[in-house]
């Protein structure tokens, strides 16, 4: 770059900065993911879960939490596809009602860790100094506890329910976020196009946001991918050691922990939603797989 | 050397600081009167004013923080409302039940994920390659407390081979011991055996282009030993700093394996003080565990400094 910049080039340099990854900018990226046929596979049963999740009402063929004492461990039928629980409620009516659990989890915890961790992780990266040192120690300090521990402890201490159970999982997951996002922003705030527009004068707050947000995005997509399927299983985890969804609402984590009580006489019990959450955990794996592909070169 | 190490202990201190503040905060996020949730279901009013007087309730913030974190530093976690026993002992007694079941996951994880990983990298492209990372994505994508309900189908109920559940102490039947521990040590090494894969493949994959590793083929070296000794060695030491990270998901894992299988360890301890209220159980072992993996991961910080010439120069 030229030591001396004229008002229209630092306009055109800033008009250009901003627009480094333009919306069309994914297209190339949905080409190359389209071309990833286990990509590919990942998306459309992910969407077929959702599908399943918005129609649980007219999917399901019976009320998830209606008990019947006359179906108590029926093996699966013709009336009962996935057979019937210690209870005599239908299975597979609950997974297809689960899937909301399962999926409100994932979605609902990554985006509590997005919101903390990419603005945390952000001002670490663009202040610096003692901030920076402040937020990493912290960081460190939330990362040295296992994940699925410290969601325990959050969940036991807020009270086990699936709102606290995303909180305490949203939360664990919150320094991968920070962590990512600061390494990013060290790598992002060095480049030309941000010295540019810090040269013309534009608001710490305004480079954040138009300028160093939109070139670490890529990076924080893959790792909120990720980060669902982790949740999907740590709230299938909290579920399954009771302190997530609460009986008799449906969860598939719940589904597994009264099931393993009845695994010499009622297999299926334990099957079908163990399968359930391996699929939606698996191609939400094959998805993020697929996105670093696409995103990040050097993974080639 | 010194100086390496000072630096990085100089960094470890403000962590435990830190960690020690987080875990004392969970008691802030009880809802209510902690010393009348601690009490119990009973709320005993005289027990309510021994916690009070006893957790210091009645002083500032910082100041409870201050006695907290001097007993702890004593070796004083608190003690169990439930059992009224010290929560070290409470953990002393757990905590080699869980050890075992973490060597155990850990060194069933190293003979599929390291080998596994080499051949996926060494074949690339092929057959190996594809059938290594379906193992991989497997093993990340399977909850491992279904894992273990399954394994429990086949092995105990259909085949009878194996105990569902019964631990016995090692010192007592050796071999009862095994029966009982091989499953859910499998369960729970399946998870760390996929990264451990994915690790060994990258860093396989890295070295496999290394100019010394085209030198040894060049010389006519066997292809076994180019990759055994040539490039193994030299990729090892990332896998086994990266597999050092694996020991939070060794003891995640471990919570759950443990309540599948009812093994009495760690995480079966957490995981009844949870449904106890015994909340000062909750908090020893999580600080007990973060302490763990910081010290874990410390060794192999020096050991990778140790191991790699590069850094000492």
């Amino acid at each position: 770059m030229t030591a001396v910049l004229v008002p229209a080039a630092c306009a055109a340099i800033d008009d250009v900065a901003a627009r480094v990854p333009p919306a069309g900018a994914w297209r190339p990226v949905w080409r190359k993911l389209r071309r990833r046929r286990s990509a590919m596979i990942g998306l459309v049963v992910v969407v077929l879960f959702v599908a399943a999740a918005l129609l649980a009402p007219w999917l399901a063929p019976f009320d998830p939490i209606e008990t019947s004492w006359s179906a108590i461990r029926k093996a699966p039928s013709a009336a009962h596809w996935f057979g019937t629980d210690d209870i005599g409620r239908d299975v597979l009516s609950r997974i297809v009602w689960g899937t909301r659990a399962s999926l409100l989890a994932g979605v609902v915890a990554v985006s509590i860790a997005v919101a903390l961790g990419v603005p945390i992780g952000m001002t670490a990266g663009l202040v610096g100094g003692f901030v920076d040192a402040l937020i990493s120690r912290l960081t460190d300090a939330f990362l040295a506890c296992p994940f699925l521990i410290l969601a325990i402890a959050l969940a036991a201490f807020l009270g086990p329910n699936l709102t606290n159970a995303m909180i305490a999982i949203g939360v664990s997951a919150t320094p991968i976020f920070v962590r990512l996002t600061r390494a990013q922003v060290l790598n992002v705030k060095v480049e030309e196009y941000i010295e540019a527009a810090r040269a013309l004068g534009n608001s710490p707050f305004r480079i954040a946001w138009r300028h160093v947000l939109p070139n670490i995005l890529a990076p924080v997509i893959v790792q909120s991918t990720l980060a669902i399927a982790a949740a999907i299983i740590a709230e299938a985890s909290l579920s399954f050691l009771g302190l997530g969804q609460q009986p008799p609402a449906p969860s598939w984590g719940s589904m597994l922990n009264t099931a393993k009580n009845y695994v010499d006489n009622a297999p299926w019990m334990a099957i079908w939603p163990g399968l359930a959450i391996f699929l939606l955990v698996l191609s939400f794996n094959l998805l993020g797989d697929g996105l670093r592909d696409a995103l990040d070169p050097r993974q080639r | 050397m010194i100086e390496f190490l000072v630096k990085r202990i100089a960094t470890i201190l403000p962590t435990l600081a830190f960690v020690s503040m987080l875990i004392f905060g969970l008691q802030q996020l009880l809802p209510g009167d902690p010393a009348v949730i601690l009490a119990g279901e009973e709320r005993d009013p005289n027990v309510v004013a021994y916690l009070r007087e006893k957790l210091h309730l009645d002083d500032a913030l910082p100041v409870r923080y201050g006695y907290w974190i001097g007993g702890v530093l004593q070796g004083d976690l608190g003690e169990s409302v439930r059992t009224q026993q010290p929560v070290l002992d409470l953990i002393v007694q757990k905590l080699p039940v869980t050890i075992q079941l973490a060597v155990m996951a850990m060194m069933i994880a190293l003979l599929i994920g390291i080998p596994a990983g080499i051949a996926s990298a060494v074949g690339r492209g092929t057959a190996w390659d594809v059938g290594a990372n379906a193992f991989a994505l497997w093993g990340l994508s399977t909850p491992n407390f279904w894992l273990g309900i399954l394994m429990i189908l086949l092995f105990s109920v259909q085949l009878g081979w194996l105990p569902a559940s019964g631990y016995v102490s090692p010192f007592e039947n050796l071999r009862e011991n095994l029966a009982a521990m091989i499953m859910p040590a499998f369960v729970l090494g399946n998870a760390i055996a996929a990264v451990l894969m994915r690790h060994t493949r990258s860093a396989m994959l890295q070295v496999l282009n290394a100019d010394y590793v085209r030198t040894a083929r060049a010389k006519g070296l066997s292809e076994r030993v180019v990759v055994l000794k040539h490039s193994l060695r030299n990729a090892l030491t990332p896998i086994i700093t990266l597999g050092a990270l694996e020991f939070g998901t060794l003891l995640s894992g471990a919570v759950l394996t443990e309540q599948v299988f009812t093994i009495p360890g760690f995480g079966k301890l957490i995981v009844d003080s949870v449904f106890n209220r015994d909340y000062a159980v909750v908090q020893g072992v999580v600080l007990v565990t973060a302490t763990a993996y910081i010290a874990l991961n410390l060794l192999a910080d020096i050991a990778y400094f140790a191991a790699n010439p590069k850094l000492r120069a």
